[in-house]
């Protein structure tokens, strides 16, 4: 097969090999290799899926929890950029504050909710805000990052041309470390679903991590797994928006 | 110094302070480029041309002396000055027609007339075809003129070169050097070429400013009587060997300190 044929064969090749673990385990419970009392059936899980529709309203909690997460990445995404340009010209700030950022995005933010549900309520405004600062330091890390590697020749360029700061930052510094940003915006999107899911998981509020929760405590283990397959399914529709947008941005470097 | 060059350096010196090894790169140096005239500079390995390179350019301070473009002194990048670096310079996120449109569209040009302009210049350095192409689809050689050519797409009045081919090898150089003389000859442009090339700076100059080692003084400024349109046929006329000879003899005792010290 030739090289363009298998890349675009790869992404039914992942499909394909998901099927195959679940066909794998679908046939280890029946065999009673797994424990089918904790694990239900794959079958079972997917047969769930109607009900989690009309009766969970799934739809809406699939769009809250999507929302609150694209909400939280933009936030990060903004800021982070902020942060970043903020590093990268003052390099005294970049050397006092880079390892602490770095701390930052190792930190367990979601274990200080509780402190969040006191200065933001308990509302959507909280797990916004958790999303937020969880996704925050790896985009200002991989923004300092990559203004930090542009080639100097290139700014050069732009000095002798006379760009004023703002052209100099979005035609140059912003285009360089494009490749830098998007992987910092990828991370982003990881930290802040993961927090959010989190989060409603914690205090019982809104989209898919209440569901998760509510399911899990009525035992119905086939929609618990069928709700986190949902999740999985918001951070692939993430993933792929964001590598359309990627490959229409930075073509061909 | 004449109210008519273009170009014209005064007395102009650059000391780096002791927390930047003390050194005085350039040194008292003055010279003028006419209107259309192309002139060299050339000197051994860290004479301190690169740093003349960027105090004209306007990127670095001299520390004595002055600068002046028409009569009007340079104290930052000054519009009437385009700079070709000596590290590849394009953008790897554009494509060829839009490097060379960059300096267009910052003037607010629309795109279907700053690609008709660009279009001109990438077809003055011989890249007609590569419009679409982008940068890490090109050779060295196409990129550097890729950067000629965005440079000359602003209209600078005055060509500053800073070794431009000097990371290529010896017969791209000299198709380049072709290239350039083409340039010169079509645009009837005021060019500035900083070199090391001896051979470089007969093929394409009017004049040849020589610089000596450390500190950078002027050492000579030596007129190039060839006739013009020059060819690449010109690098076997006894009159070029005569002139390689000549700056040969001048540089050799500066090349031969600067190698004395950088060994020492």
């Amino acid at each position: 097969m030739s090289a363009t044929r298998w890349q675009q064969a790869a992404p039914a090749l992942g499909v394909l090999l998901i099927v195959a673990l679940a066909a794998l385990l679908q046939f280890a419970i029946r065999a009673d290799w797994v424990d089918g009392y904790t694990v239900p059936l794959p079958s079972e899980v997917l047969a769930s899926l109607p009900r989690l529709f009309v009766e969970e309203h799934v739809l809406a909690r699939f769009a809250m929890t999507a929302g609150e997460t694209f909400a939280a990445a933009t936030m990060a995404l903004v800021a982070g950029l902020a942060f970043g340009i903020v590093l990268y010209r003052w390099p005294r700030l970049r050397a006092a504050f880079e390892p602490w950022v770095a701390v930052l995005a190792a930190a367990p933010l979601v274990l200080a909710y509780p402190l969040f549900l006191v200065l933001f309520g308990r509302g959507p405004l909280t797990i916004v805000v958790i999303g937020f600062a969880s996704a925050l330091a790896p985009v200002i890390l991989k923004t300092v990052e990559g203004f930090a590697a542009i080639r100097q020749v290139l700014l050069q360029v732009g000095r002798s041309m006379r760009l004023s700061p703002a052209q100099e930052f979005s035609l140059i510094l912003v285009p360089a470390a494009l490749p830098h940003i998007f992987t910092g915006l990828r991370l982003a999107l990881v930290f802040a679903l993961i927090n959010v899911v989190g989060v409603e998981f914690l205090i019982n509020l809104g989209g898919l991590g209440q569901l998760i929760g509510e399911l899990s405590e009525r035992y119905d283990l086939p929609g618990t797994w069928a709700a986190i397959g949902l999740v999985v399914l918001v951070s692939v529709l993430f993933f792929v928006v964001l590598d359309a947008g990627e490959r229409r941005l930075g073509r061909r470097r | 110094m004449t109210d008519a060059a273009l170009l014209s350096v005064s007395r102009v010196t650059k000391r780096y302070g002791p927390r930047n090894g003390g050194l005085t790169a350039v040194d008292d140096m003055s010279f003028a480029v006419e209107r259309g005239e192309f002139v060299s500079v050339i000197g051994p390995s860290g004479c301190g041309k690169s740093t003349l390179f960027h105090i004209i350019g306007g990127l670095t301070q001299a520390t004595e002396g002055r600068v002046s473009v028409e009569g009007e002194a340079i104290t930052g990048p000054h519009p009437a000055i385009g700079m070709v670096f000596q590290e590849e310079s394009c953008f790897p996120w554009r494509n060829v027609i839009d490097n060379v449109a960059f300096p267009l569209e910052l003037a607010g040009q629309g795109r279907a007339s700053r690609h008709a302009t660009a279009q001109g210049f990438i077809d003055l350095v011989g890249l007609r075809g590569f419009e679409q192409r982008h940068p890490s689809e090109l050779s060295g050689g196409m990129r550097q003129r890729v950067c000629i050519a965005r440079t000359l797409a602003a209209r600078p009045r005055l060509l500053l070169m800073d070794e431009p081919f000097a990371s290529l090898d010896e017969q791209t150089r000299m198709l380049l050097g072709d290239k350039v003389l083409q340039i010169q000859q079509q645009l009837h442009q005021t060019t500035l070429l900083i070199t090391h090339s001896i051979t470089e700076a007969v093929q394409l100059s009017d004049r040849v400013i020589v610089m000596s080692y450390r500190p950078g003084r002027l050492k000579r400024t030596l007129a190039i009587n060839l006739p013009r349109p020059r060819t690449a046929d010109i690098l076997v006329s006894p009159e070029f060997g005569t002139y390689v000879a000549e700056l040969w003899n001048d540089l050799r005792q500066e090349a031969t300190r600067g190698l004395a010290e950088a060994e020492g």
